[in-house]
């Protein structure tokens, strides 16, 4: 079983440009329903499919993905 | 629970130090943030953030000296490769690095940016081609595509009425002071890799005095193509790089 994942998202910094959720290969993330002070749908995370991949982060043009994966 | 996991140790990626905590005035999707994150990330793993200095442009990216915590300068419009000359020759042993648009590149600054890769300046030129001046409002660049839409060609480049797009990479590639010369992408997670591998071998070219290094991003601009970031990525796969296509264009030998 692959190793599991998670990803912390900085929802304050998130513009809401969807190019993470393009990039995630299991389907992890998500727009959210609310909007954060900027007034952008933020990336928020659905499900625990995340292996700790790293793409959404590696794309994300305000950097404000951290992910860790188990060892 | 997955949330167990958020640990120092399991840490796989965190934004790099060498950017700061400013949040970017770049609009959302924009392919700038991400090839800034990729050469501070480089700058972060070659352990010379002290040794850097790069040379901010006039566009988009005018205030790049905000979001690099490394020491900056700002050039006027165009002349970034000239202000990275003069630094390079004052302090030869520092990392010098250009980050310019294609309307500061190809367009007011092609003397200077020619000049400085025929003369083989020890510099790191960081090329972002969108086709577009966004700063201004998504005027027609040297580099927009035949057809393409723009707020002054607005039935399309008609390039019997407005010349040709300038392929000013493959122009950089014939002269022999150049020694490195790539096209690349941020756009998806594989090619920010490569685009950062490229950066990397730029910076150690750099290190050894092999010569002026260029490295093309070729971006998006959401805001000025007038589509979403995800569209706007997909519109540049199909049509921006069929016209520039990624790769390198000069090696070293």
């Amino acid at each position: 079983m692959a190793k599991r994942g998670v990803v912390v998202i900085d929802i304050e910094k998130c513009k809401g440009c969807e190019v993470c959720l393009a990039a995630c290969p299991n389907q992890v993330l998500a727009m959210s329903q609310e909007v954060n002070t900027k007034g952008y749908h933020y990336s928020v995370k659905i499900n625990s499919n995340c292996v700790g991949c790293a793409s959404c982060a590696v794309v994300c043009p305000d950097a404000v993905i951290t992910v860790y994966r188990e060892k | 629970m997955s949330e167990n996991l958020i640990k120092p140790e399991n840490l796989v990626y965190k934004k790099t130090n060498v950017l700061t905590d400013k949040v970017m005035h770049y609009c959302p999707g924009c392919g700038h943030g991400t090839a800034h994150r990729m050469l501070a990330e480089v700058i972060d793993e070659l352990g010379i953030q002290e040794q850097t200095i790069g040379v901010a442009p006039v566009g988009c990216s005018v205030l790049a000296y905000y979001y690099f915590d490394v020491d900056m300068q700002e050039a006027a419009h165009g002349r970034a490769t000239a202000v990275a000359t003069g630094i390079k020759r004052v302090f030869p042993e520092k990392y010098v690095f250009t980050y310019q648009g294609d309307g500061d590149l190809a367009a007011i600054g092609t003397a200077e940016t020619i000049h400085a890769c025929n003369r083989g300046e020890n510099i790191l030129i960081v090329f972002i081609n969108n086709g577009i001046y966004g700063m201004t409002g998504g005027q027609m660049a040297p580099t927009t595509l035949p057809g393409m839409k723009s707020s002054t060609s607005p039935r399309g480049r008609d390039v019997a009425t407005m010349g040709n797009p300038l392929k000013i990479t493959e122009i950089i590639a014939t002269l022999p002071g150049s020694y490195y010369v790539t096209r690349q992408s941020v756009h998806t997670p594989g090619n920010a890799r490569k685009a950062k591998r490229a950066l990397k071998k730029a910076m150690e070219y750099q290190k050894e005095n092999k010569g002026t290094c260029l490295v093309e991003i070729v971006s998006n601009c959401p805001s000025g193509w007038k589509m979403t970031p995800v569209e706007s990525n997909k519109w540049m796969e199909e049509n921006m790089f069929p016209f520039y296509p990624l790769g390198d264009i000069k090696v070293p030998q």
